[in-house]
């Protein structure tokens, strides 16, 4: 059997039998195994000298059939399947599938529980924003901030487990609340991580935010403008890099976010250092979320009284919250049984990637790259 | 307990009463409500209502008209296509139906606009030319639900591989019970 990939690229492959002196495009193809793509993920690229002139992106190396599956779980043991679709942001997932689950059956949860929710997803935010800083410059050949970026993100980790019993894929959000109380000495630990964290992230802008070689493969590079931007369905910081200020947080609060005060950044020229510089200033916004949130926290329950097996009414729901990488929603429609009819994620990385094209043509191969970097997928959440 | 050559028949098992979710629309998705009657008069479209959604049930055909009014009219302005997905309801109606959510920045409105398809020939009309951002939806859904976009410029497989045989987003696929590839 023919390898179809390479078939597909060899067909694409246009010689010109002519005589006189001139250039061809060349094709060259990018993953799914390179280490800029972050995943397996796979692009085309059409290439004048190293211009690229024209970008086909592949997906679906990853895809899981997550959302059929869910279909045929309860709704509890979906909650595991949303923390294995954008993996390094678990606890935003989760809280998406059990505000959709709690919109639907009209439960609310304790206060305390949605304050520890809101308390896990910024942290999560500033620990998938941090994996963005050293990945992205690593993209450009910088190595050393990923380093000082995985010692902190390591530390958020760990408050992670003291709290869920699990570094990653935690579970621990449930229709109704959470699955319990957080231990004694987390206040103390969490105000102590902000602090640290506050050094890190700073530690991070004055490694790179000016950096001459850094701004220069930055600046002017992958612009896209906000009127484009909302066509393609971007959301979170890409869009927001455009001077789109659109945040769930903020457009349509969720949870108690409208209880607490918390700035929007912003970017105006929509190129990678915008995209990259927002996400600095977003991990800072966070750190007041927590100290905020942090001094709201009282004793009291986590989790509302409801059945053990959720059993919603029969309807149509959409959920969403602001995920790091951006907008990610969930639409359920239930026929009132304990598993959903039919359940479908809103994936921000996979609409931010469809407009990768836009953004590279008429770069170079290496700022490809670097795009593709400021546009932070993962392909757990592309693919499903 | 049923005697043996009883005349009567078992009683019938009374189906339990599905209860139905609340609706309870926002202030703005009750403006919304209002507006759109008047606002796609004349296109056959049944305004209703989700949750906290306004839902809007559009013939096929007239599709693409209704998205471009709803997105180009000051008033509605929805000019961001959050999801684009296929419920199959083939075993109810035998039919699929394609739900577009929409989001409007500018009014700070949302809607839902649905349009159904048979099963035989699924088919709806591409919103790719509306929504540049339908692009990638429409190319999945036609992955796993063999629903065509008429007017798509590309529906070449996206999320599955270039020969896989079925769609699997179906409730007919089965979800364990095929053969190892």
């Amino acid at each position: 059997m023919t390898d179809p990939v390479a078939t597909q690229i060899e067909d694409k492959f246009t010689y010109q039998a002519s005589s006189e002196p001139g250039t061809v495009d060349m094709m060259v193809n990018m993953g799914p195994q390179h280490p800029a793509t972050h995943g397996v993920f796979r692009m085309e690229l059409r290439v004048d000298g190293e211009q690229i002139q024209d970008v086909v992106p592949h997906i679906g190396y990853l895809h899981r059939g997550s959302e059929k599956l869910c279909e045929h779980e309860l709704y509890s043991q979906i909650i595991t399947l949303f923390d294995r679709f954008d993996y390094v942001s678990n606890f935003n997932n989760e809280l998406v599938i059990v505000s959709a689950v709690e919109k639907l059956m009209g439960v609310e949860p304790p206060p305390r529980a949605e304050l520890i929710r809101i308390i896990m997803c910024e942290f999560n935010r500033i620990a998938s924003h941090l994996l963005f800083y050293g990945t992205f410059t690593i993209d450009m050949g910088a190595i050393t901030p990923v380093l000082y970026n995985f010692r902190d993100r390591e530390k958020i980790q760990s408050l992670f487990e003291s709290v869920s019993g699990a570094r990653m894929m935690h579970n621990y959000f449930r229709v109704g609340g959470v699955k319990e109380d957080v231990k004694d000495d987390f206040t103390s630990r969490a105000l102590a991580l902000c602090d640290e964290l506050e050094r890190g992230v700073d530690e991070t802008d004055k490694l790179l935010t000016e950096n001459e070689i850094f701004v220069e493969r930055t600046t002017g590079i992958g612009v896209i403008s906000g009127e484009d931007a909302l066509d393609w369905g971007l959301s979170g910081p890409v869009l927001r890099a455009s001077g789109v200020p659109y945040d769930v947080r903020v457009d349509e609060p969720y949870s108690r976010y409208s209880e607490l005060d918390f700035g929007i950044p912003v970017g105006s020229a929509g190129d990678c250092w915008d995209r990259f510089y927002l996400r600095i200033l977003e991990a800072r916004e966070s750190l007041s979320i927590i100290r905020q949130a942090m001094a709201l926290l009282e004793p009291g329950d986590t989790m509302a009284q409801i059945r053990r097996i959720a059993r919603p009414p029969a309807g149509e729901v959409y959920a969403h919250c602001e995920n790091p990488r951006g907008d990610l929603g969930v639409y359920i429609v239930s026929d009132g049984g304990e598993r959903p009819y039919r359940l479908k994620v809103r994936p921000p990385s996979f609409c931010n990637l469809q407009a990768l094209k836009d953004l590279t043509v008429g770069h170079y191969i290496a700022d490809a790259v670097v795009i593709l970097g400021t546009l932070d997928i993962v392909l757990g959440e592309v693919d499903r | 307990m049923t005697t043996e050559g009883s005349s009567n028949p078992p009683a019938k098992r009374r189906e339990p009463e599905v209860p139905q979710a609340a609706v309870a629309l926002p202030p703005e998705g009750i403006a919304l409500a209002a507006l759109l009657p008047e606002a796609l008069a004349d296109h056959g479209v049944e305004v209703g209502a989700a949750i906290d959604e306004v839902v809007c049930t559009v013939p096929a055909d007239r599709l693409i008209d209704v998205c471009r009014l709803l997105k180009d009219e000051p008033s509605l302005k929805f000019e961001y296509l959050r999801l684009l997905t296929v419920v199959d309801y083939v075993e109810q109606v035998g039919e699929f139906e394609v739900v577009y959510h929409l989001f409007s920045l500018a009014n700070h409105h949302k809607m839902v606009v649905k349009t159904r398809t048979a099963e035989r020939r699924p088919s709806v009309p591409s919103v790719t030319s509306v929504w540049r951002g339908a692009d990638w939806y429409e190319r999945e859904m036609h992955d796993l639900f063999g629903v065509t976009f008429e007017g798509h410029h590309n529906l070449s497989p996206l999320v599955l591989p270039d020969d896989f045989d079925g769609f699997p987003g179906r409730k007919s696929y089965p979800l364990n019970d095929y053969e190892e590839w």
